[in-house]
């Protein structure tokens, strides 16, 4: 969930919904005048306020400025989990970012790769880079959709369907997936709009994305419910998982449920999705 | 650091504090304080405003604070914005 970095009382009352992760923004959400009052904002935040067992990122701003710099100066001495870099264009760009994250790690003794890193992909060069920006860096856990952005640059704007972004999202999922790391997507702008929500969720569910970009509370739990097993998808990964067991405890290499052969695809399936139950906490 | 000119951080929504830093009228730190909640905290911001203060260098200045329910973290972060704005500093020292 998106986090304006300038606003205290979003910030204080962030750790009480329920999503994975907080992302406090010091970048598109704040004013030009207010770079600093955020960055301080934050810092102060995240050194005081304990959110729990949510994964934190800041976005912070483009490193062509000594803003960015500023920004990844604050946040890695705050002990963030991640940085987001915006507007990611090249593999150099998260290169150059990580050799800053790096400097400043070793000047406060902090243990090198601690921070880790999520590169956004907002324009047509970057989706064209996506598969070398994934393998750019071992601290990167994930590569994300900017849509706004990335639909002004190939001139058109956001549709209800989407086709706009199937060959951008379609990119950073097998680039993710070739590199092993998350798919993050896109944010949907509207937040009155919860059918549409709901469908654009299903759409990149279906496409693999791991999970979505949300800017208000209200668009966390229509997106977990799309991403949380049902109970059928469990049982039947339970089932697997048990014939696994059962097949190891005979010693047979074949393994067979309901007369049907498990090959590794259903293994790999059913395990995704017992990952994903206990991440919901259905399962513990 | 040395108050060179007026530095305004913060805003007057909830959960915020505005803070303004000016070149001092006397010596030594002056705080203003307008709060609602100043009678059970009063003593506890005007404490935390003046840590800020001096833990950035600062012994003379005055400040004028509008507190409207900020907690600890967000006045360290508005007072030292709005010290490092008055120095005409970008020099940021980044301790809690």
């Amino acid at each position: 969930m998106f986090v304006p970095g300038n606003n205290p009382g979003m910030i204080k009352d962030a750790y009480i919904y329920n999503c994975d992760c907080i992302m406090f923004d010091l970048e598109d959400s704040v004013s030009y005048t207010e770079k600093d009052a955020a960055r301080s904002l934050v810092f102060h935040a995240l050194t005081t306020i304990d959110y729990g067992d949510k994964e934190l990122v800041v976005r912070v701003n483009a490193l062509d400025s000594s803003i960015g710099i500023d920004d990844l100066e604050a946040m890695v001495r705050a002990r963030i989990d991640v940085i987001r870099l915006p507007k990611t264009e090249t593999a150099q760009d998260i290169i150059f970012c990580e050799e800053q994250i790096e400097r400043i790690e070793i000047s406060i003794g902090m243990p090198v790769g601690t921070t880790k890193m999520m590169a956004a992909i907002e324009s047509a060069q970057g989706v064209l880079n996506a598969p070398a920006i994934a393998k750019a860096s071992k601290r990167l856990i994930g590569i994300a959709l900017g849509a706004e952005d990335y639909v002004t640059d190939l001139k058109t704007n956001r549709s209800p369907e989407g086709i706009e972004l199937l060959f951008a999202r379609s990119m950073i999922l097998q680039a993710a997936r070739s590199a092993g790391i998350s798919a993050l997507d896109t944010v949907f702008s509207d937040v009155n709009d919860e059918e549409g929500l709901i469908a654009e969720a299903k759409h990149i569910k279906q496409l693999g994305f791991d999970g979505k970009s949300v800017i208000n509370p209200r668009q966390i739990q229509p997106i977990i419910d799309i991403f949380t097993p049902t109970l059928k998808e469990i049982q039947k990964a339970k089932a697997v998982m048990e014939a696994i067991a059962e097949a190891n405890r005979r010693g047979s290499g074949v393994i067979s449920l309901n007369g049907k052969m498990i090959d590794r695809p259903i293994v790999l399936r059913a395990e995704r999705v017992i990952s994903l139950a206990k991440a919901a906490k259905i399962i513990s | 650091m040395e108050i060179v000119t007026t530095g305004l951080a913060g805003t007057m929504e909830s959960s915020d504090i505005m803070v303004t830093v000016s070149k001092p009228t006397q010596a030594g730190i002056t705080i203003e304080l307008s709060s609602s909640v100043s009678k059970q905290f009063g003593k506890q911001i005007r404490g935390v405003i003046l840590e800020c203060a001096h833990k950035l260098g600062v012994m003379d200045a005055s400040i004028t604070a509008v507190d409207q329910g900020a907690l600890d973290c967000v006045i360290k972060a508005r007072v030292k914005t709005a010290i490092y704005r008055a120095c005409l500093s970008t020099d940021y020292k980044w301790e809690v």
